[in-house]
Formats: C-alpha cells, structure tokens, sequence
C-alpha cells in the first residue's frame, strides 16, 4: 500500500492548478502526512469481499427527455463574468 | 402585552400570530431587523441582509401559508436569486446568484422571506466557521467560543434570537453539530431527501441541506416545506414528503420504541459532563416509555478516515469549477493559462480549502487511487452495513452530537486533524447516506485553568447536542423521539444571556 511518506504536496499541487507559497508547501507536507498517518489504520481493514457502494438508498439510471427548454439567457450566464465582451466571455489565451 | 418580544418567538408562534393577523410580516420583519442591528454586531452571524427586497416579499405574502411571512437566514452557500452567493471564499467575493436553488423555491412557496446570507467556514470546510475569509461568527452562549460550523452562523443566528430559522448544509456533521454547540435543533436528512440544486457543492454523495431551529416542531415545519423530489438533482429521492409536524404528536409517549446505544460511541476523550447529560438524557428517553438496547456499530473508529478521503476527493473535483473563466475571482494579467489558474486559485482559497483540494487530489491521483480512494469507498459500504444491522434491532441510535462543548476560538486552527475528529459522531450518518437530529440536552459549565488562575470566575454554561440518527426516510421517527424528548425538559426554554430581550 501507498506510504504516507509518498505525498508530494509541490506536484499534487501542479495537479490541481493551485499555486502554493513555499510555506504552504511546507505546512501542509506536514499536516498532510499526519493525516495520512492517522488514516492508515483503514489498511486494517478487510475489504476483500465488499464492493464499494454509497448509497443507504440507490437509484439508478435517472433520465430525462432531452428537449430544449427556458433557461440562463445570455446575459444571466454573463452576469458574474470576470471579463465580458460583445455577450461572449473573455478568457486568457489558450493557443500560443 | 405581555407577549414575548418577536424575535424571540419560535416559528410555529410567530406563524400563529400572523396567520390570526396579530401581526403583519412587514412588523415582524422590522422587529427582526431592530434584533440584528443590535446583537449582530457582537455575534456577527450574517455575511448579507436585503431587507429591502425582504419588505417588498411581506408585502405581498400569503399569511395563510404554512411558513407565511416567517423570514429564514440562509447559509451563504445556497443560491438566491439576487442575493451574494460566497461561500465565505474570497473567490466568490462577488458573486450574485442568478437564481434561486430549488429549497428556496420550495421555502417561497410555502410563505418563508428568504432575507439574509449568514457566515460559514468557507465552502462549508471546517467545524467552527473559523475558516471564513470574511469573519468570525462567536458563539451566543459565550462570546469567546465558536459556534461550531459549518452552518455556525444559521446557528449562531437561530440561538441568539437573530433569525427564527435557518438553513445549513451537512457534509459531515455542518448543520447538527454548530445546532449542538449553540444549544439549538438542526436536522441532516437522508441522502437524497432534499434537492442539492443551486447549492454549491463540496461533497456531492455526502451534502443535504436542513433546518437549524429554536424547537423541533420547527424543523419539523421546515422539513415539510423542503424536502421532496426534484428533476432537477437526480440524486433526490423520487418518495412521498409526509407532513412530519402532523406526526410529531405522540403524545410524549415513547412505549415501544427501540432506542440503540453503541457501546463504539462512548470513546475515550469525551468530555465527562458531554457523558454525563447525555447519559441522562438516555434515562429520561427510557422514562418516556423507550426500550434501551445495546447495538454494535463496529467500523465507528474508521470514520474519520473514510470521511476525509471521500470528502476532499470530492471536493477537489468540484472545486475545479472555480478557475476564474465564467465567475468568481481572476487573478490580474496572467502571462498564460496555467499562471491563470494558479495564481486565481491561489489569490482565490483559503488555506483550509487548499489543504482539502491537496489531500483531494492525491487520493484520486494514479497510482493511489486504489490504495486510498476505492479503499475508503469499500470501508464506507461497511459502515453503511453497520448501520443497516444496528437498524434491525433499533428504531434510532441514540449518541452525543459533538464529544466536547464549544471550544474557544482559535483553540483548534492549528492542527486539522483535530478539527476533524469534532466530527467523529457526525460523519458516519452522511457516509450511510442517512438522517439525523441533534437536540438540546444540557449545559457544560466552562472553566478554563486560565481564567482560574487569574481568579476570574468563568462559569458560562455551554450547550450540549443529543444525536438521533433514523434510517433512511425516518425522519418523521427521529423527530417524533426528538419532539418527546424536547417537550419533557425545559432545555429548549433556556436562552443565551446575551438573547435577553428587553419588553
């Protein structure tokens, strides 16, 4: 099983596109592992015969008709842009 | 008029008023906000008031309705229309909810004035609402404590008067264990029971939204208005609401009800005199006609773990929303893509938000998702089958709500590990997907070395939560026991001393 000494805050936080200051980093390597520590005792556990499941009461297969309807209009969906113009958002460069 | 001040009335009582035209909504709501203009400053439970559309709503409302003209503070993470929408996070510093989220529709539609936004730890992490960017909410029975959270300021709000209820959301505990800590009732329904859409979510096999109220006739009351299926979340149960404040009355006769007492619940580090009210709450459960038996809920001590993978897992995939394009914070002249999301998230989330989305990510990352996600995931179906055992013997399970008082502020923030364990009897009744109550049962009196020791004498009583927890969809059983149990003390009659209210 995965160590706790294998978490390596600088690149989870690369994952998750979450710039950390030098201090955070070092912070939360810490309380982190202690986490992880204090979680390992879920190893104790004998899970070889469970499925995992989450529910008390499961549903299934939820559908609906897939038919237009009154939503969001235009402005509405725009309304807490950071940055707006011609009704369209105004996003950061993607493509160099 | 020997009638108690307004604010100080439950929400069946100002209803009655209201629906005999002894009062209009327009007087209830300028006496409501009279309360807040002068105890909120000292507890500051809201993060946004508009009583100016809040007016506008008494108007026009239908007293006749079940809620008719009763305002409900609303934790700031529920969407209203025109209202902010923060989640206490810088993030969303400026957001304005677009529309209404389908327990506000529903609130509407029962005559409830949805007039204010209260304080919460940010995107609803953490056990004391300390992890508000914004402000620190206090606890009405002593100032210099928290009032529990997530929902501490809904909480904090209901118990000192300032808002005849409220609505919260429980992950793991948010809405039962601040109403412990302040000495009210909140109720977590069963997963799927009330509708998630337009609240923003943080765990979305584990969130519910619920009441926080001064009795629990009153969540009983809220219950009915909010829960049902709704289209539009399809995790929401497609079942009968039935109307819980019909069921409550049984006449305080509890004969023939199954009570179960976990022997795993009476853990090392709870605080005696937590024992002690609750043990005597057990005793006067059992004078009301309750069987008392001994059930085994055997993967208890694994919750917390099951709950942290899961949780922050979750959060971490939904909190990748939140990347400065549609809404919400953008950082200033990124140099590209990656600097924008970055430094937005960075500038954005506080540091309990951060850790969460950390821990979150590395549990589902490659490589680990086995050995820690899909491993907790199988855990929390052990506990789930726990409980299915427990139920078979037991109409209820009978706990404290918290395994300590309100601590005082600033007490816990440096070690999150022990924040989490606040939640220790809380969490495993959202990894079971199932409902819970937390009710009023007695007084801690606090007295901590260093006021002893500078020969002050702090002897501030500090509220203590009983835990109901029902199986699924029997939340008309928890608060029926609940309601019993309540009408037998006088607990929900003692008010905070800062709530007094001068006629």
């Amino acid at each position: 099983m995965a160590d706790p000494s294998d978490l390596d805050v600088a690149y989870v936080a690369k994952l998750a596109r979450l710039n950390l200051t030098g201090e955070e980093t070092c912070l939360f390597q810490k309380q982190l592992s202690d986490v992880l520590k204090y979680a390992a005792k879920l190893r104790e556990v004998d899970v070889s015969r469970v499925e995992a499941a989450a529910h008390a009461i499961p549903v299934f297969n939820v559908f609906r008709e897939d038919e237009p309807r009154d939503w969001f209009t235009a402005e509405q969906a725009l309304s807490n842009a950071p940055h707006k113009a011609n009704n369209l958002f105004i996003v950061t460069k993607v493509v160099e | 008029m020997s009638r108690p001040a307004l604010p100080a009335l439950n929400i069946a009582d100002l209803q009655s008023l209201l629906r005999r035209r002894e009062v209009s909504p327009r007087e209830v709501l300028d006496a409501l906000q009279a309360r807040i203009e002068d105890i909120d400053p000292k507890v500051e439970a809201y993060l946004s008031i508009d009583f100016e559309a809040a007016a506008r709503e008494a108007e026009k409302v239908d007293v006749d309705l079940p809620l008719g003209g009763v305002p409900i503070a609303i934790k700031d993470i529920i969407n209203v229309a025109g209202q902010p929408c923060t989640c206490a996070s810088k993030i969303l510093r400026n957001y304005r909810a677009p529309y209404d989220a389908t327990v506000i529709r529903k609130l509407r539609a029962a005559g409830a004035i949805p007039f204010g936004k209260t304080n919460m730890d940010e995107f609803a992490m953490g056990s004391s609402t300390e992890n508000s960017s914004v402000k620190l909410t206090r606890n009405p029975w002593d100032l210099s404590r928290v009032p529990g959270g997530s929902s501490g300021g809904s909480a904090a709000a209901v118990a000192a008067d300032a808002a005849f209820g409220g609505l919260g959301t429980d992950t793991g505990g948010s809405i039962r264990q601040p109403a412990a800590l302040s000495g009210i009732v909140g109720v977590k329904p069963t997963y799927g029971r009330v509708s998630r859409f337009g609240v923003v979510a943080f765990a979305s096999s584990l969130d519910q939204v619920g009441p926080l109220t001064k009795t629990v006739r009153d969540a009983a009351l809220i219950m009915t208005a909010i829960a049902g299926h709704d289209p539009q979340d399809s995790t929401s149960l497609n079942e009968p609401v039935p109307d819980y404040v019909a069921m409550l009355n049984s006449n305080g006769n509890l004969k023939g009800v199954r009570l179960g007492l976990p022997k795993e619940y009476m853990v090392e580090g709870i605080d005696p005199q937590v024992k002690a009210a609750v043990d005597a709450a057990v005793k006067q459960l059992q004078s009301l006609g309750a069987e008392i038996i001994d059930v085994s809920l055997p993967h208890t001590d694994y919750g917390i773990a099951v709950y942290y993978f899961l949780a922050t897992a979750e959060a971490s995939a939904n909190l990748a929303r939140f990347d400065g394009v549609r809404y919400g914070h953008r950082a200033e002249n990124p140099k590209d893509l990656l600097d924008h999301y970055g430094r937005t998230r960075e500038e954005g989330f506080g540091a309990e938000v951060k850790r969460r989305i950390i821990l979150g990510t590395y549990v589902l990352s490659s490589g680990y998702y086995d050995a820690y996600y899909l491993r907790a995931q199988k855990v929390r179906e052990l506990i789930r089958q726990d409980f299915a055992k427990a139920f078979e013997k037991a109409d209820a399970i009978v706990s404290p709500t918290s395994p300590v008082p309100a601590f005082k502020l600033g007490e816990r923030t440096a070690d999150p590990l022990q924040m989490y364990l606040a939640d220790i009897f809380t969490n495993t009744g959202n990894l079971a997907g199932i409902c819970g109550i937390s009710v009023l049962c007695g007084f801690a009196k606090s007295a901590s070395r260093t006021d002893s020791s500078r020969g002050e004498i702090d002897n501030k009583q500090l509220p203590i939560g009983l835990q109901l927890l029902g199986k699924a969809l029997d939340e008309a059983r928890i608060l029926q026991i609940a309601h019993a149990y309540e009408q037998s003390t006088d607990w929900h009659k003692a008010r905070p001393p800062l709530a007094k209210i001068e006629n």
